[in-house]
């Protein structure tokens, strides 16, 4: 985490659709949307040890906020978010201002990030679906056992099931992150971020979305983060 | 419309400014120009046949086009907002009942033919606004 030299934002995914590129290619795209991802806290090496920024995503009532982080918003006179993440960044970075809200041309289009989330649950899944076993015959003398994981080893000698042995269990709900995915588009104003391909979770979750640890990032990105200006916050709210 | 509907709705809004689609529907003769590369060069090709599908389904809408090549039945499914669509011609309308044809697949010469529609009368025009 701390080669990515800027903080990540967080994003709701809301779902998949499709776009033609110009060149005519259909692109498989997921929708997230940035919706009043606010700096809640930065962590420095004097303070804290360690450097680090704090986001906040979403909107919580303060009644359904516990008591010891209604304290921790109410320092900065901050409204209460449903989720806070913090993002580890360089030592000696700039940090953005206790605050500020993020937006989505905080990536640049074209760019490659690397997104975090809790896949879907599968429950208690057979070997077949969890370790893509091939299960047994279908006819030959096959009874009952045909979606099994057959033998799972020797006889006396070892005796036991090695570790680690591929078998039915739980599956799913785990923290995965997928790397260097591209980012299609950036919408600002509606708070959307376009990115290739498919995210961990279902529709309505968190997710972490940072910049690509295994690509350069491009040089016109925003540092030490791409925030709302001023002015069109004040705009927004006296709309709202 | 939630969130997704409309960015599909945007973007088919984009797609159609590029171009017009006349309003077609199964059972109508269509002449497709479909942009095909061709090592550097870029051309049009035709294909021209019945449609015999129209699936709307906003930005995934698509329609399949069935002609007889040298013999040979050939369906042909197009992306409807597609940018590798050039043009879609509406050639000939045709009358038909059903929504998807696909009892045509059966179906050689005479018995494969479908009668033209005749000018629509006016309590038939909402139907034309389907495409």
């Amino acid at each position: 985490m701390s080669e990515r030299s800027r903080t990540g934002l967080l994003a709701e995914k809301i779902g998949m659709t499709r776009f033609f590129s110009d060149a005519g290619e259909h692109v498989p795209v997921t929708v997230l949307r940035v919706d009043h991802c606010q700096v809640t806290g930065v962590r420095t090496a004097e303070k804290d040890k360690y450097t680090a920024v704090q986001v906040g995503f979403g909107r919580r009532k303060a009644k359904h906020t516990s008591k010891p982080l209604r304290g921790q918003f109410a320092a900065h006179k901050l409204e209460p978010s449903r989720k806070v993440v913090e993002f580890r960044v360089p030592a000696g970075s700039p940090l953005p201002d206790v605050g500020a809200e993020l937006v989505p041309s905080h990536f640049v289009v074209g760019q490659f990030i690397d997104v975090t989330g809790v896949t879907i649950g599968k429950g208690f899944a057979g070997v077949l679906k969890r370790h893509n076993f091939g299960g047994l015959r279908a006819t030959h003398g096959v009874s009952i056992s045909h979606r099994s994981h057959g033998s799972t080893g020797n006889r006396q000698d070892p005796g036991r099931v090695f570790k680690n042995k591929k078998m039915a269990g739980h599956m799913g709900a785990t923290r995965v992150t997928m790397q260097n995915l591209a980012v299609v588009g950036v919408d600002d104003a509606q708070g959307l971020i376009f990115v290739k391909g498919g995210l961990p979770g279902s529709e309505g979750t968190v997710l972490m979305v940072r910049d690509a640890a295994k690509r350069a990032l491009p040089k016109d990105a925003p540092m030490p983060a791409g925030v709302r200006k001023k002015a069109e916050k004040a705009a927004e709210e006296s709309v709202s | 419309m939630n969130l997704l509907q409309k960015i599909e709705a945007e973007h088919v809004q984009k797609m159609q400014s590029a171009k017009k689609i006349p309003a077609f529907g199964p059972g109508d003769t269509l002449r497709v120009s479909v942009k095909v590369i061709e090592g550097t060069r870029e051309r049009l090709q035709a294909y021209e046949g019945v449609c015999i599908a129209l699936s709307n389904a906003g930005i995934n809408s698509a329609f399949t086009v069935r002609k007889i090549s040298y013999g040979e039945g050939v369906e042909r499914v197009f992306p409807l907002y597609s940018p590798r669509i050039d043009s879609i011609t509406l050639v000939r309308r045709g009358d038909v009942n059903r929504a998807k044809l696909y009892y045509l697949r059966g179906r050689r010469g005479k018995s494969a033919r479908i009668a033209e529609r005749r000018q629509e009368a006016p309590s038939a025009s909402a139907e034309s606004s389907a495409a």
